[in-house]
């Protein structure tokens, strides 16, 4: 019952579920959970019978829950719609170790090893009895009882934690940075402002496990002495929202917020921001901005916020990943934490793996996993009839890695070093259908239209690369187009002021050294090999694969497909407004673009 | 909630202008010029900031939405599995252009950046229920859920 969950039924699933069981009366019962990760197979539904057996059902639709509270109330577990089945229920669940994946069978989830995520989808994530009993606030207590602030910070160094955002700074650094500075007053900030298109690793983490973020920030707190925290989270994510609200308040309950937190000498509380629908408010300068209430303008560097930030005071930012890991890491051990990764990027890394693969979803995998592993093992590569042509990483101030390099190592050195990120996290998967210069035109439209336009080169500059590409898709493009954009890029690079600017022309920049032929397809034969640049296709009808069922004929908005029945149909290209519907409904493969 | 309550709950709180702008955009569905003046009088700051806000971030709107208010994400992934096509027949089927709203104000369209549901793309939402795994005839069915499935909508 995540959002995603919810977009593919879930609600009905669990209302249905809900309702079986009130009329049966027998002893099921059923509550709502987090994120699996697993959007392909949504909505999902797991089961523990007495004893401990486990089994996962995926994509499941309401009445089918009949049969399967019908069968489980008889202790059968169904054959049909498993995703697999978890063999034992841990001993001790408090402990996070080992984790690793409950479902190791399944190639989605055989890989994985889930920090960050290891509550979602294993707890009511608007419980905070839940959250404890698969180990929230343990983490806590043992800081509380056993740790002082800066062998905290201690650990955190040692384990080797970097901000999962996407800049990649040592975490614990940032912290000593706060917890040496000589104002009284200082605060902690959740970033939440999950703004990177294609990503939604955040999301999820909120609305699965609220309560392990919380807990990080309680331990940034203490180590820091940071008296007062806010999560500012993105307008979008009214679910996330919610389920904060509950924790924090639940948490306040507990008195595990605010004054002599689980009786010690240390005081925190928190503040829930909604953000308002701006990607640059990710920036943390112009996060800070926002929450003073002001529009979402970056401010220059130093001052970092970890001396100088909201109000003025030290301040620790931090995303909600990186938050979510801080609890394990004092729960287990830096050494633990660090067995994971690569020298340099160490632990784990929440991926959103989506878009033309089979398997789409939510991977935690350790840093330094190939490319290849995540796309083609975890993501079950193309689909039937693709091939996989790259994948998008770092979002809008990522960009593209070719299918030929997926031996690469998904760490922060390794995909910086190919001029892309790992950014916080986006794994957007391109197959043949997918044109690299539209890819490259639509990162631009966005940057260019979520520039803040406080740097000239940043506001005008995108925009006038995007007028380019606009051109060179429509077949109007010229060769020396190409150097423009090189030379424009690297100007922008070095004119803005923060990460949107100097991050904006990566798509264009690795696009053109990668596929550059696609581009000169664009400009010298007016030809968009992917099939995708309006201005130079034509949708058309293979005689030999059409069998004239009509169903295309029916679809088609503009009336521009003719025929007679059981035979070959024909698409009039003047009237033909390159909808795709007819490429929706044809079960014959028969339209195709030229 | 009067504005006056709005300011005293947000007055001074992190997130102040951003928040007493979400409360005060409840009460009607947009951000009227009377209670913009009236908020940034109680709120003790300069309506140029109250105006700045409202006008930079997204999420505010300076006029009414309709009765459907119709989303359409475009996140990457919903761009790469045919957003601009989804976005083009909310387009044809309700006579809007992104960000407009229809004379009865029944519809509004508009176009996001990313809804977070990428592993169901492309995604549409309406009003709060974001609806998964779209495509033209799914998309139809949402505009017209009444209608019969054998009906081509767009040629009534």
């Amino acid at each position: 019952m995540a959002s995603c969950g919810m977009a593919a039924g879930a609600e009905r699933v669990f209302q249905k579920a809900k309702e079986q069981i009130a009329k049966q009366g027998n002893n099921c019962r059923v509550f709502q959970t987090g994120c699996l990760g697993f959007c392909q197979v949504e909505p999902m539904v797991e089961v523990r019978l007495p004893g401990g057996d486990r089994c996962v059902y995926g994509p499941v639709f309401p009445e089918w829950m009949e049969n399967l509270i019908e069968s489980c109330s008889k202790g059968v577990l169904p054959d049909d719609r498993q995703i697999g089945r978890i063999q034992t229920l841990p001993a001790v669940p408090p402990l996070v170790a080992d984790i690793a994946c409950q479902l190791p069978d399944h190639l989605f989830y055989k890989r994985q090893i889930r920090i960050a995520s290891r509550n979602c989808g294993q707890i009511d994530p608007e419980s905070i009895l839940h959250a404890f009993g698969l180990g929230a606030y343990q983490a806590l207590a043992k800081c509380l009882a056993e740790m002082t602030p800066a062998g905290v910070i201690q650990e955190i160094v040692d384990s080797g934690l970097r901000g999962r955002g996407g800049a990649g700074y040592p975490t614990g650094k940032k912290w000593l940075f706060t917890k040496e500075a000589s104002e009284k007053r200082k605060y902690l900030i959740c970033n939440a402002d999950e703004g990177d298109p294609g990503a939604y690793m955040d999301r999820s983490l909120l609305e699965g496990d609220p309560h392990a973020v919380l807990e990080g920030m309680l331990i940034g707190a203490f180590a820091t002495s940071a008296q007062r925290g806010v999560i500012y989270v993105r307008r979008e994510y009214p679910l996330a929202s919610r389920r904060l609200q509950i924790a924090i308040e639940d948490a306040r309950a507990q008195g595990l917020l605010g004054e002599k937190i689980l009786g010690a000498n240390f005081s925190f509380d928190l503040d829930l921001v909604e953000g308002a629908g701006a990607f640059v408010s990710g920036e943390e300068t112009a996060l800070i901005a926002s929450i003073e209430g002001r529009i979402a303008e970056p401010r220059p560097r130093p001052p970092y916020p970890a001396v100088q930030g909201l109000y003025d005071c030290p301040t620790v930012i931090n995303n909600v990943e990186t938050w979510a890991n801080v609890p394990a890491i004092i729960q287990q051990s830096a050494h633990w934490y660090g067995q994971y990764g690569t020298e340099q990027s160490k632990g784990t890394k929440v991926f959103s793996l989506v878009g033309a693969v089979r398997n789409t979803g939510l991977v935690e995998t350790p840093l330094g996993t190939s490319l290849a592993t995540i796309v083609e093992q975890i993501g079950g590569g193309p689909h039937p009839g693709r091939s996989l042509k790259a994948v998008q990483t770092g979002g809008p101030s990522g960009g593209c890695i070719p299918a030929d390099r997926f031996d690469l190592s998904v760490d922060y050195e390794t995909l910086e070093a190919h001029g892309s990120i790992m950014g916080s996290g986006g794994m957007v998967v391109l197959d043949d259908r997918a044109c690299m210069v539209d890819i490259a035109k639509y990162f631009l439209r966005f940057t260019s239209s979520e520039s803040c336009g406080k740097c000239t080169p940043c506001r005008e500059g995108l925009d006038h690369m995007l007028q380019i590409l606009e051109r060179i898709a429509t077949g109007e493009g010229e060769n020396r187009d190409l150097d423009k954009l090189e030379t424009m890029a690297l100007g922008i690079k070095d004119g803005s002021l923060c990460g949107l600017g100097k991050s904006a022309p990566n798509p264009v920049l690795t696009t053109l050294r990668d596929f550059r032929q696609e581009y000169l397809a664009h400009i010298e034969e007016k030809r968009c090999p992917a099939g995708v640049c309006r201005e130079l296709i034509t949708y058309t009808i293979d005689e030999e694969a059409c069998t004239g069922c009509g169903a295309c004929l029916k679809v088609c908005p503009t009336d521009a497909i003719s025929g007679e029945k059981e035979l070959p149909h024909l698409i009039n290209a003047e009237l033909c407004i390159k909808c795709a519907s007819c490429r929706e409904v044809c079960t014959y493969d028969a339209i195709g673009i030229v | 909630m009067d504005i006056e309550a709005i300011a005293q709950n947000w007055r001074n709180r992190p997130g102040m202008v951003t928040g007493a702008l979400h409360d005060l955009q409840r009460r009607l569905g947009y951000l009227d010029e009377e209670g913009m003046k009236v908020l940034a009088t109680a709120l003790e700051i300069p309506l140029s900031q109250v105006y700045s806000v409202a006008t930079f971030f997204s999420s505010f709107r300076l006029a009414p939405i309709g009765r459907y208010h119709f989303q359409v994400c475009h996140g990457t992934a919903c761009h790469v599995r045919g957003a601009v096509q989804l976005r083009e027949r909310l387009e044809r089927d309700l006579h809007l252009t992104i960000g407009g709203t229809s004379p009865d104000g029944n519809y509004s369209l508009e176009e996001v950046r990313c809804l977070g549901c990428c592993g169901l793309a492309p995604v549409v939402q309406v009003n709060e229920d974001i609806h998964g795994r779209m495509n033209q005839i799914r998309l139809g069915r949402l505009i017209r859920p009444n209608e019969d499935e054998n009906e081509n909508p767009v040629k009534n």
